[in-house]
């Protein structure tokens, strides 16, 4: 009888090509998500080397990170740079044949979307990219990670990875959530307790009630930031509701194939008894909405809260928050909610899924920005901004004042023309509140879809759930 | 890859922590399609003002340090995004050694790609470090890979751990694509047994 295993250990186990004798492992690849930023020194190399991709069936390029979110940009970008970097994927993904989403596909989108939207993503699966937030994949409880251009390069010419296992990390949010809170206050309540490194060296499991409550989407959510956590890769073990999810997709198996697969999906889980290095639970119902104040994912309050101040803190962080409360503008003692704010982006590979749209304009609609705040909308994928302007959803943002843009990473990390100036701040449902991260200089509060509509409405920080209670 | 066997420099004190991905080379340069030519925007925003001139205060502008080839950092270097330009731009900065009490991990990853030993040590290693790092060039650190250990200038020895498949790869200067296609029937095997097993995949 073989021991009690994680759904990480099993996951891991399906895939080891070859162990050596240090332990160092060959782990084979299902799923190669590429983009243009991380990838052309990759191909590259194999053109340097005469190698081929061993596996363009199971590769996907997609341009994201560069693509203007402006109409036009099918036939021209004006940065110099970033349309060199779009045509090299369209030339490396046409000349290795791998699968291929161009700027002029409707599919086209932010790869994290792209992937699950068309079924590329499927439980029990290894899906790795040159992207940190890859780890958005490990929702469907697949093994799903950010790896370096060289990596990309392995992965294109072998379909492995070279890779030694990581412990396993046991998140638990139990209980149900309050009203107002979502996936993306689980995801940053959690990197809040456990630090941007707390997950080092981990591959982290969510479970729970409150995970279990959580749609696909939501679970993407969560996921997506394991990497904020620091956590190698972060994974949900698949249930009803992600089968459901992945059935009639375009790339989901079909006929026998689905019941061969859905009977594998199904011995997906943690066995009782499996061994954890860490757990860490936290209960739902202590989870608030909440915003960051600084400059690093773990710089996490509820929004009830006040600006810390750097003597709040021990160690080295004592000079990191002094740096972010500079860089942010803050003063100790103040209010989050006294924060105003210049800008609300809701978009990214967090929170620009249907959902995130249909929370953020549920809030809005009917209401207007607030005078002299710029409110930005970049759904996911193609596919999302069709449904969202099939639902109406376009037009309630439209109606409120909102920019309606077409789909791409845009200023979550700023390399389109989609930036903050200078000291600007805004609310935003992405990642990273690293400074310049959205322009050098500009300001980023992370926080939820509902959260981001909520100070769009004021201009300030604003507790949702005080807009709830209008709304009743 | 170059080799990295044994190295004694400069080294640059950078005691923040969290030192990102974002603050190592900013978004604007990972427009490049290419390895090379990175170092010059190394920290960028921290170590220009918008119009381009260097911020004296910056450590890596200071006379002392403009030829450091080690970095000891604060806790948690490299966190962020999985962009190999990090790397890069120490490299082509002249940085092959950074040392800390702890790395994000695909940065940590990266770095080995690319002939750049990341050390971890602890926390009481890491502050007798530093302080020869902020006397500069009257402090040099070696750095043995072999040997496994840093030496501070007072010859303080601090042994640290590293990965035998990853040290051994440094020391020779190996390219793991190489290496791995040398296991392709394996490769082939496990495809295989997979089409059988997981078709759907």
């Amino acid at each position: 009888m073989t021991a009690p295993r994680t759904l990480y250990d099993k996951i891991w186990d399906d895939h080891v090509v070859h162990t050596s004798e240090d332990g160092t492992c060959l782990l084979y690849i299902d799923r190669h998500l590429v983009h243009e930023v991380t990838s052309p020194q990759a191909f590259e190399g194999l053109r340097m080397t005469g190698r081929k991709v061993r596996a363009p069936e199971k590769t996907i390029a997609v341009p994201d990170h560069n693509v203007p979110t402006t109409a036009g940009r099918e036939t021209h970008i004006d940065n110099e740079e970033s349309r060199i970097q779009v045509e090299a994927l369209d030339k490396n993904a046409r000349e290795f044949g791998v699968v291929y989403y161009p700027v002029t596909d409707i599919r086209q989108g932010i790869v994290h979307i792209v992937g699950p939207e068309q079924g590329w993503t499927l439980p029990g699966m290894t899906v790795v990219c040159g992207d940190s937030h890859t780890a958005t994949h490990g929702a469907f409880g697949s093994l799903a990670h950010g790896i370096g251009t060289s990596e990309v390069e392995h992965v294109l010419a072998t379909q492995t990875l070279i890779q030694k296992k990581s412990k396993n990390m046991k998140v638990e949010i139990t209980g149900k959530l309050r009203p107002g809170v979502t996936a993306k206050d689980i995801t940053l309540a959690v990197i809040g307790k456990t630090g941007t490194a707390g997950g080092t060296g981990y591959v982290i499991e969510y479970c729970g009630e409150a995970i279990r409550d959580l749609s696909m989407e939501g679970r993407m959510t969560v996921c997506n930031m394991a990497i904020e956590g620091g956590a190698r890769a972060g994974l949900i073990a698949p249930d009803e509701k992600t089968f459901q999810y992945v059935m009639g997709r375009p790339h989901a198996p079909k006929g026998a194939k689905w019941e061969a697969a859905l009977a594998y999906w199904k011995t997906l889980f943690t066995d009782e008894g499996a061994h954890f290095d860490k757990v860490v639970t936290i209960k739902g119902e202590d989870i608030a909405p909440v915003v960051t104040w600084g400059t690093s994912p773990e710089d996490v309050l509820p929004i009830t809260a006040t600006v810390p101040a750097a003597e709040d803190f021990e160690g080295g962080k004592v000079q990191a928050a002094q740096r972010s409360l500079d860089y942010m503008g803050l003063t100790p003692g103040m209010k989050l909610t006294d924060i105003r704010v210049d800008a609300v982006f809701i978009g990214s590979c967090t929170n620009g899924r249907i959902e995130d749209l249909r929370a953020a304009a549920a809030i809005l609609k009917g209401r207007k920005l607030a005078p002299g705040v710029r409110g930005m909308v970049v759904p996911g994928s193609g596919l999302v901004r069709l449904q969202a302007e099939e639902e109406g959803l376009a037009q309630i943002f439209q109606d409120a004042g909102f920019e309606w843009r077409l789909a791409g990473c845009s200023m979550c990390l700023g390399m389109n023309p989609d930036q903050l100036a200078p000291g600007e701040r805004c609310a935003a449902t992405s990642n990273r509140n690293f400074e310049g991260r959205m322009g050098r200089g500009g300001r980023t509060h992370l926080m939820s879809p509902v959260m981001a509509a909520a100070a769009a409405i004021t201009g300030h920080l604003t507790d949702v759930r005080e807009i709830m209670a209008e709304a009743v | 890859m170059d080799k990295f066997t044994t190295l004694t420099g400069i080294a640059a004190p950078m005691p923040l922590v969290n030192i990102d991905t974002d603050m190592i080379i900013p978004k604007q340069f990972l427009k490049t399609i290419k390895r090379s030519g990175l170092g010059v925007n190394l920290f960028d925003e921290m170590r220009y003002t918008p119009d381009g001139k260097e911020i004296p205060d910056f450590v890596l502008n200071q006379p002392a340090w403009r030829e450091s080839q080690i970095i000891v950092a604060g806790d948690n270097f490299g966190c962020g995004s999985s962009r190999e330009h990090a790397p890069w731009a120490l490299l082509d900065f002249g940085i092959r050694c950074v040392i800390s009490t702890s790395f994000a991990d695909i940065f940590f990853n990266n770095c080995f790609k690319n002939g750049i030993l990341p050390v971890v040590l602890p926390q009481e290693a890491v502050d007798h470090l530093m302080d020869d790092a902020k006397k500069g060039a009257n402090a040099r650190i070696t750095v043995d890979l072999e040997n496994q250990t840093v030496s501070a200038s007072d010859g303080t020895s601090f042994a640290f751990e590293v990965d035998a498949f990853k040290k051994h790869c440094l020391l020779n200067g190996l390219d793991d694509i190489g290496l791995t296609m040398e296991k392709s029937a394996a490769i082939d095997a496990f495809e295989r047994a997979n089409a059988m097993a997981r078709p759907w995949a």
